[in-house]
C-alpha cells in the first residue's frame, strides 16, 4: 500500500452572490464601504504606477458579469510580503459591463524556479459563478519584450502562438500608464490557465 | 518553513472538472485546453499576510455583525472546526472569509431575487483568522435551502461559502460547507460536480453536540484541509547558481 496523505478539501463554485463575503460593498451591503482591494498603492509605495484594465468573457464571448478576480504580486524590487506593500488585490468585474480594474505598480522581478529570474508579473485568479476551480493565470507586460524572451514559464510553454493570451497591451491615457489585460475562459482567444 | 518544497500536485480528478455539464453554467466558463503545469516559484509559494488589524470584533460574528432592531430570523449555530495541510500540519493564522443566505434562503446582495423574504438584522458577511493551531470559529444563523434555474428549478441544500487563504497563492481555496443529514446534498447539482463520494463528504459539517452552547446555539463541526508542501530533502540547483 502505499503512502497516504490527507485529501484536499474539494472546491465548490464561488457562486453569483460571491460578493456578499469578499467584496460586501458591491454586494449591497452597509459595512466595510471604505475597502477599495482594487487599490493596491497607497502614496508612499516606491514603483511605476499603473492601471490595469480588463474584462473576462465566456465561451460566447459574453463578459462574466458577476466574475471576480484576485491579483498578487511583488513589489517594484520584485520582493514578495515587502513592508508596507501587501501585493494582493481584488476587483468585482461591473455588473453592467463586466469590466474590472486595479490601480498598483509594475512589479520587479523575481526569483523563478532554481533561481533564474522571472520576467515581471501578476499572478491572477478568477472566480465566478460556473467556474468549479478558481482558475489560475499570470499577466506579463507588453514593454519587456525582452525579459518576457527569458521567462522560465513562457519558454516552457510548447504552443507559442498561445503566449499573447499572457500579455497585457500598454496604453496612455493622459498622464496613466494603462495595461489592458482581457481574459477569454473558452474559444479561440482562450488564456492559458496554469496548473501550480 | 524554509526546509519545506514546492506544494504537493493537486489532485484534479479529486477536485470538481471545469466543464461539468449537470451544472449548466459551467459548459460555457471552463476553458476546453489542458491546463499547463508550471514549476512553483517564489509567486506560487508566497501569499498576502493578513492581520488582526484588518478584522473587526464583530466580523465572526453573523448573528450581531448586521443586527438593527433585534436578533434576526432563524436557527442560532456556531460553525468550528480546524485548517490543517495534506501532512497534518495547522495553517495558523490564515483568513477564512464566509457568506450565506438567510434563514429563508434569500441572499442580501442586489442581484438575488428570491421571493423569500430579506431579514433587516442578517448580512450574511462574515470572516475570521485561524489561531496558531489552525483553529477557527465563527456564530450565524442556518441559513434555508434555496430553488435556482438549472434543470427548470433546482435546489440548494444549505450551505455556507468559504474562502481560505492559506500560506501561499497555491493554497487559496474557495469551497462550501454542507450540513449534516440535509436531504437536498445529493439532490444537488452543483456539489454532485464532484467526482468521488468521499471528497463530497469532505464539505458535510457535522453536528458537534459536545460544543452545543446551552439554551443557546447548536454547533457543527467543520474541518478544511489545504494543499501540503513536501519536505526538501535534497537541495536540486543546477551546479553555480
Amino acid at each position: 500500500m502505499p503512502v497516504e496523505q490527507l485529501k484536499e478539501t474539494p472546491s465548490q463554485t464561488a457562486g453569483p452572490y460571491l460578493h456578499i463575503g469578499m467584496l460586501p460593498a458591491q454586494a449591497g451591503l452597509t459595512t466595510r464601504t471604505q475597502e477599495k482591494l482594487s487599490v493596491l498603492a497607497s502614496g508612499t509605495v516606491e514603483g511605476t504606477r499603473i492601471r490595469i484594465e480588463g474584462c473576462v468573457h465566456d465561451g460566447a464571448g459574453l463578459p462574466v458579469r458577476d466574475a471576480q478576480i484576485e491579483i498578487w504580486q511583488a513589489d517594484s524590487k520584485g520582493r514578495y510580503n515587502a513592508d508596507g506593500f501587501l501585493g494582493w488585490g481584488r476587483a468585482g468585474a461591473d455588473f453592467k459591463t463586466g469590466e474590472f480594474w486595479f490601480e498598483t505598480i509594475k512589479p520587479g522581478r523575481t526569483p523563478g524556479q532554481g533561481g533564474q529570474p522571472q520576467a515581471p508579473h501578476l499572478s491572477l485568479l478568477v472566480f465566478a459563478r460556473g467556474i468549479n476551480i478558481a482558475l489560475h493565470t499570470r499577466m506579463y507586460f507588453d514593454d519587456e519584450a525582452e525579459a518576457n524572451a527569458a521567462d522560465p514559464v513562457l519558454r516552457a510553454i510548447e504552443l507559442k502562438a498561445l503566449i499573447p493570451t499572457l500579455v497585457a497591451t500598454r496604453t496612455l491615457r493622459g498622464s496613466t500608464i494603462v495595461y489592458r489585460f482581457d481574459i477569454h475562459l473558452q474559444g479561440e482567444k482562450e488564456t492559458i490557465f496554469f496548473d501550480i | 518553513m524554509s526546509n519545506l518544497g514546492p506544494f504537493v500536485r493537486r489532485d484534479r480528478l479529486w477536485h470538481p472538472p471545469h466543464h461539468a455539464p449537470g451544472y449548466k453554467t459551467s459548459v460555457l466558463r471552463s476553458p476546453r485546453r489542458a491546463l499547463i503545469s508550471l514549476e512553483q516559484s517564489s509567486s506560487e509559494l508566497t501569499g498576502p499576510k493578513f492581520g488582526h488589524a484588518r478584522l473587526d470584533p464583530l466580523d465572526n460574528d453573523m448573528i450581531r455583525n448586521y443586527m438593527i432592531t433585534g436578533e434576526p430570523v432563524g436557527e442560532r449555530i456556531i460553525v468550528h472546526g480546524r485548517v490543517i495541510d495534506e501532512f497534518g500540519r495547522p495553517v495558523p493564522d490564515t483568513l477564512l472569509e464566509v457568506w450565506q443566505a438567510n434563514a429563508g434562503g434569500k441572499y442580501r446582495h442586489v442581484n438575488d431575487g428570491y421571493i423569500a423574504a430579506d431579514d433587516p438584522n442578517f448580512g450574511g458577511c462574515g470572516r475570521c483568522l485561524t489561531d496558531q493551531n489552525g483553529f477557527y470559529f465563527f456564530r450565524t444563523i442556518k441559513p434555508g435551502p434555496y430553488p435556482w434555474r438549472n434543470n427548470g428549478s433546482d435546489w440548494r441544500p444549505a450551505h455556507i461559502h468559504f474562502s481560505i487563504f492559506g500560506e501561499a497563492f497555491a493554497q487559496r481555496l474557495v469551497t462550501q460547507m454542507y450540513f449534516e443529514g440535509d436531504p437536498l446534498i445529493p439532490l444537488c447539482p452543483i456539489i454532485n460536480t464532484i467526482p468521488d463520494t468521499r471528497a463530497r463528504q469532505m464539505l458535510v459539517a457535522q453536528l458537534d453536540m459536545g460544543n452545543m452552547v446551552p439554551f443557546d446555539a447548536l454547533a457543527y463541526r467543520f474541518d478544511i484541509v489545504l494543499r501540503g508542501r513536501r519536505a526538501t530533502f535534497f537541495e536540486n540547483r543546477t551546479e553555480g547558481t
